[in-house]
């Protein structure tokens, strides 16, 4: 599904942030993706949304190389995929509703045919009684699921989350945790940033991607070369 | 489409109150000021046009003879000589009473009883209008038929003292012509600041609708339509209050009726010109609006 080798990242003339990135994320799995602050996560993350071209390497997503594609492309590939900032990033000028039916818009479903499936959601969040309330008058825990609700409306094939849980309580966390978990048996690959050493033994068969300096730790090789995908 | 058609829902994507802030106000300024200058524009060189038809073919014989009564018969001759001409289309004394009326005016006598005009040695004129636009050989033909019905009379083109003042209207109207575009020009530089203001006011909008999949052109139809109407409010009460003005103005000169005011008019073609520009104008904007939002959105992966 993402497969990544030898990708580097710099901003401008500096240092690499990312150096010799190599994995292959395997459709359906679950990844969390540790490492210090600074490490690189969100830059790692922002090439898996398509924020980023890296400086070199190779990236490939759904099949296709994503270096050398050109930006009018970008936006196809972007419906496939779901993300939820550690800021939310919401419109606050919208309500939780239309903020949840953004991706639908974007990708041209009809009002008929969305006001169902952001019902649902807005339901399944616990929000159904707050669908016209904007971000502002929403606690962190509600903006926080505002925010997920949207990555998952669509049914991205594959959902990133940067540090989604830093700003609820653990009791939240959980339950937002279960959220992803449920995208992924439904066949979601799922990359979930965070540092929160508890989420990570909550999910069972996740797979742990760490950077350390810039560098992604695989001493196994089991990244780069998954178990499904070797000779 | 100059407004781009945007489902409602998508509309709710920018906020509900103005992109723009003064644009309207401006744009309306530039509108008003820009539809003068095309009516002034206009205005002069039909005019420039209406005067140098006029006085394209058109010399006056001024005899000068000393004797009055030989004077007036040689006038007379040269006329009915003239008329008789294939290349004459017109030719027609100028009465003596008409001189005086037109000198009693520098006089400061219109009556025509002032003892110094009357006794002013007045020369005969002949005013000829030539057929078509071969000036140059049915000069030479007047030449040869004033030698010989009043020898020493002077042949007047007045293209000669009349033709700067036809190039100076011209040139207004050329200059009325560059003010029109340099106001386009300023109207457009505006709807590319209000643009990048735009942008840089919902820039965290646009990176979110970028990164769940928003193709370029549905952002730029969302901004452009808002810069759209937000400067079609401007032009339009820009129009009105031109429009208001140049009515007073087409009031007031109805009321020349001489000299070379009375050949100033705006015209069909250039009432049809004054009704374009304001539309012409609409699509300017949305077109730069357009092309500088392409190009700003272009800089985002």
């Amino acid at each position: 599904m993402v497969e990544f080798d030898g990708v580097g990242l710099r901003y401008g003339p500096d240092a690499e942030v990312l150096s010799d990135i190599s994995f292959n994320l395997q459709p359906g799995s679950f990844y969390f993706l540790t490492g210090a602050s600074g490490a690189g996560k969100t830059s790692l993350l922002k090439m898996l949304y398509l924020a980023q071209r890296p400086s070199r390497g190779i990236v490939r997503l759904f099949g296709e190389d994503l270096v050398a594609m050109p930006r009018h492309r970008l936006p196809g590939f972007r419906r496939r995929i779901g993300v939820v900032f550690q800021d939310f990033r919401l419109i606050p000028h919208l309500s939780a509703r239309d903020n949840i039916a953004l991706p639908l818009r974007i990708a041209g479903v009809s009002e008929e045919d969305l006001s169902g499936p952001v019902g649902e959601m807005l339901s399944w969040i616990g929000l159904g009684d707050r669908a016209d309330a904007r971000p502002a008058t929403l606690s962190g825990g509600e903006q926080q699921r505002v925010a997920i609700a949207r990555a998952v409306i669509a049914r991205p094939q594959l959902l990133v989350a940067d540090e989604p849980t830093g700003n609820v309580d653990p009791e939240m966390a959980m339950r937002l945790l279960g959220l992803f978990e449920a995208l992924n048996r439904l066949g979601t690959t799922v990359v979930v940033a965070t540092h929160d050493i508890h989420l990570i033994s909550r999910i069972e068969n996740a797979q742990m991607m760490r950077l350390e300096r810039g560098r992604l730790a695989d001493p196994t090789g089991a990244l780069r070369y998954p178990p499904a995908n070797r000779a | 489409m100059i407004i781009p058609r945007v489902p409602v829902q998508h509309r709710r994507l920018l906020p509900d109150h103005r992109l723009s802030g003064p644009t309207p106000w401006v744009i309306a300024i530039l509108m008003m000021l820009t539809l003068l200058a095309a009516a002034a524009g206009v205005g002069l060189a039909r005019s420039a046009n209406a005067i140098g038809d006029a006085i394209a073919g058109r010399v006056t014989v001024q005899i000068v003879t000393a004797n009055p009564v030989t004077r007036a018969e040689q006038a007379a001759a040269l006329r009915r000589a003239a008329a008789a001409q294939p290349f004459v289309l017109s030719a027609r004394s100028v009465e003596q009473e008409e001189l005086q009326a037109t000198l009693g005016q520098w006089f400061g006598s219109s009556e025509g009883d002032d003892p110094v005009l009357k006794s002013l040695p007045l020369p005969a004129l002949v005013d000829i209008d030539f057929v078509g636009e071969d000036r140059t050989v049915h000069m030479r033909a007047l030449q040869a038929l004033v030698a010989r019905e009043a020898p020493g009379a002077r042949i007047i083109p007045h293209a000669e003292w009349l033709g700067p003042v036809a190039r100076l209207i011209r040139s207004l109207a050329w200059i009325a012509g560059v003010m029109v575009l340099l106001m386009a020009l300023a109207s457009a530089a505006v709807v590319i600041m209000t643009a990048r203001a735009a942008l840089g006011t919902h820039y965290a909008t646009i990176e979110m609708l970028h990164m769940i999949g928003a193709t370029d052109r549905q952002i730029t139809r969302l901004f452009q339509r808002r810069i759209a109407i937000d400067t079609a409010y401007g032009i339009a009460l820009g129009s009105l209050v031109a429009a208001a003005i140049l009515l007073l103005i087409g009031w007031q000169w109805s009321g020349v009726t001489s000299g070379l005011a009375a050949t100033a008019s705006l015209g069909p073609a250039g009432g049809a010109l004054l009704l374009a520009l304001p539309l012409l104008a609409i699509a300017l904007a949305a077109l730069t609006a357009r092309q500088t939002l392409l190009a700003a959105l272009k800089k985002i992966l």
